[in-house]
């Protein structure tokens, strides 16, 4: 009897194994086959026989040089960069601010706070997208690159709110008090005493902001016009229009620009030990 | 100030005061344009003002008065000199199709008629349309400035003659069913993302740390990876000239001209939404995973519990947190999906937030566009305030 349970228990974890790894492979295959065929010297989206064989002369950045030498592409990551550094220091910025506020057990209404904070990142963008269609062409600030700005930091700010709320949630506020007692005020209490505590949750905050508003293409389309095409909305034309292996190009550094992103954030996410 | 701001709830809600503000300004304001747009629609009253003063009077029975066609006249033709008569011939048009290109026409040949003795003959000459109670019913409708129309059309409802609220006839119907494939394809996405999840999120938790860690960020690079990316990568795996059907005949598993569709239709959405949606199911079941002591399993093993016993009766109920907090979380994010869906999803593959675009961007028709966003809104809200009474907004994490 504990010979055949013991065999099924092992044949119980093998396929668990099978199963689990299959479902790796589902998440990650997809991503890493884009990246050999960005290097496709053919304009096909599989690969060739060449490829296969590993023939050099299969593979070239003819594609690379495409997109670097494009003036769309490299007006679109301009203006990526433009929106999504703005709308990263204006949302860091307010955010990190509520985040003291709310980490604060006399703050009143907390709930009902928090939840009209987080209201951004839990609206379906294209709810939010057709909103702002329609208010912010009333103001005027359609077709501007001000306007993305403003849309893009109100969807980045919960990240930030989220990411250095839960670095504050260990914080001892005796050490506040401590340094309020040996005469430090509230500007120096922060810079000297809180900001060193809650800097990962601040720096990973921002990084998911600024990922927020590079990965954003709903807004964009709505109420971008011509001068504000950013990455995003490029490659959704590209996808869209005419499809060529450029996008793989530009796919693959998008891919290396995620895993960056990802490390730093775990780095700091350990370290601050959330 | 500076002596109220000792106070510690002062001090804390005025550091929260800057992004509310910053948040009702630039979000919250947005949706409540939309909602007021969904209902309220002036175009067809300020342009007409008189005409539906006269109208409103009018029995609805018989065609109306000499005075209205005369008055109508006049306020089609200032309309079309400050150019805003193509708008509000649309609107008519919406609440009775047929009647843009009348009134079009219309006010282009009216402008060339000086002295009449009758409006009502020379507009009747122009279209007999003019003659019927049907087409004055409808200006009266479109002059509305808040109307319930949006929602009736958005709800594939109507009103009949006597002005009842009816469902269209099946044939006509658009938007309950698209309502309907959103929601089950949403679930079907979510039990799918279940079943491959929870597997995995309990695969993770069982590992050694070091190994739980690596494995987690295999998680975690598709949820860092653009969308488009990763949309991108299922058209180049999925297309009929793909990597997956190359395979299939390479492996001579199906024949060359038998190569199978399997995106740009509703096979498209589902595996490339799932693929897009799993981390969000894997990481809560994960975190909650990760609470419950080994000591529990072993305790039910000892006391003779066969693994799959155990497993029921033990553990699976601890994990029902996780696994309400990942579902929901899963079933919120796909009933709103709008990238993947328009360019993976075809035309069967087409879902809610893709009608919403539609009438944003193409047909134009922003009030029912604003009635369908105000719906799926209403179904979000609802779902979040499940989630907060399950889950608690405050838990919310990010990895």
């Amino acid at each position: 009897m504990t010979v055949s349970g013991g065999g099924w228990e092992r044949a119980g974890r093998v396929s668990h194994l099978a199963f689990c790894a299959a479902v790796f492979l589902f998440l990650i295959a997809p991503i890493l086959v884009i990246i050999p065929l960005s290097f496709n010297v053919e304009p096909y989206f599989t690969f060739t026989e060449g490829m296969l064989r590993l023939d050099p002369e299969a593979y070239s950045l003819r594609w690379y040089r495409t997109v670097a030498e494009d003036e769309g592409w490299r007006r679109a990551l301009a203006n990526s960069l433009i929106i999504g550094i703005a709308a990263t220091a204006l949302a860091t910025a307010l955010g990190t601010l509520a985040a003291l506020g709310l980490a604060s057990p006399a703050m009143p209404g907390r709930p009902l706070a928090m939840s009209l904070l987080i209201s951004p990142m839990v609206t379906p963008v294209i709810i939010s997208a057709a909103g702002m269609f329609f208010f912010y062409s009333k103001m005027g600030l359609a077709q501007t690159h001000l306007g993305l700005v403003l849309a893009h930091a109100a969807l980045g700010t919960p990240f930030v709110v989220i990411t250095v709320t839960a670095t504050l949630a260990g914080f001892d506020p005796n050490l506040t008090r401590a340094s309020a007692s040996l005469g430090a005020g509230p500007v120096r209490t922060f810079a000297r005493v809180q900001l060193p505590i809650i800097a990962p949750g601040v720096v990973s905050g921002a990084l998911f902001a600024f990922a927020t508003s590079f990965d954003e293409v709903v807004t964009v389309l709505f109420m971008g016009g011509l001068d504000q095409r950013t990455v995003p909305r490029q490659m959704w034309s590209g996808i869209r229009e005419e499809i060529s292996p450029a996008i793989l190009a530009v796919a693959t550094f998008l891919i290396a620009f995620a895993l960056v992103f990802m490390l730093v954030v775990e780095r700091l996410r350990r370290r601050a030990g959330g | 100030m500076a002596g109220a701001l000792r106070k510690p709830q002062v001090r804390a809600a005025a550091l929260v005061l800057p992004l509310s503000v910053f948040i009702l300004a630039t979000f919250v304001a947005p949706l409540v344009t939309m909602l007021t747009r969904s209902v309220y629609d002036p175009m067809v009253a300020d342009a007409m003002p008189e005409t539906l003063a006269l109208l409103r009077e009018w029995d609805g029975q018989d065609a109306p008065s000499e005075a209205v066609f005369e008055v109508a006249s006049r306020e089609m033709l200032k309309a079309r000199d400050d150019r805003s008569l193509g708008r509000v011939a649309t609107r008519v048009n919406r609440v009775e199709a047929g009647l843009r290109s009348v009134i079009m026409k219309s006010a282009r040949r009216l402008r060339l008629v000086n002295e009449v003795d009758s409006w009502r003959d020379a507009m009747i000459s122009i279209s007999p349309k003019w003659g019927e109670a049907k087409t004055w019913r409808a200006i009266r409708r479109a002059g509305e400035r808040i109307t319930t129309r949006h929602y009736l059309h958005a709800l594939d409802l109507q009103r009949d003659a006597d002005g009842n609220v009816i469902l269209q006839p099946p044939q006509r119907r658009v938007y309950l069913p698209l309502l309907r494939r959103t929601l089950a394809v949403s679930l079907g996405i979510t039990v799918l993302c279940l079943l491959l999840g929870y597997p995995l999120a309990y695969l993770i938790a069982q590992a050694p740390p070091r190994r739980a860690n690596l494995l987690l960020l295999l998680v975690l690079v598709p949820f860092w990876t653009s969308l488009l990316v990763r949309t991108t990568s299922w058209i180049v795996l999925l297309q009929t000239e793909g990597v997956v059907n190359d395979l299939l005949v390479a492996l001579g598993l199906i024949a060359d001209e038998n190569r199978i569709s399997m995106i740009y239709n509703m096979t498209g959405t589902v595996v490339a939404m799932t693929h897009v949606l799993l981390p969000f199911m894997v990481l809560p079941i994960y975190s909650v995973m990760r609470t419950i002591p080994p000591l529990y399993m072993s305790a039910a093993a000892s006391l003779g519990a066969s693994f799959p016993q155990a497993f029921r009766r033990v553990y699976w109920p601890q994990t029902l947190p996780g696994v309400g907090a990942g579902s929901l979380l899963v079933f919120i994010l796909s009933i709103g999906y709008y990238i993947t869906p328009a360019l993976v999803g075809g035309q069967s593959g087409q879902l809610i937030s893709n009608m919403i675009a539609y009438h944003m961007q193409q047909s134009l028709n922003w009030g029912l566009a604003a009635a369908l966003g105000s719906i799926l809104l209403g179904c979000v809200v609802a779902l979040y305030l499940l989630y907060d009474r399950v889950v608690g907004i405050d838990r919310m994490r990010l990895g």
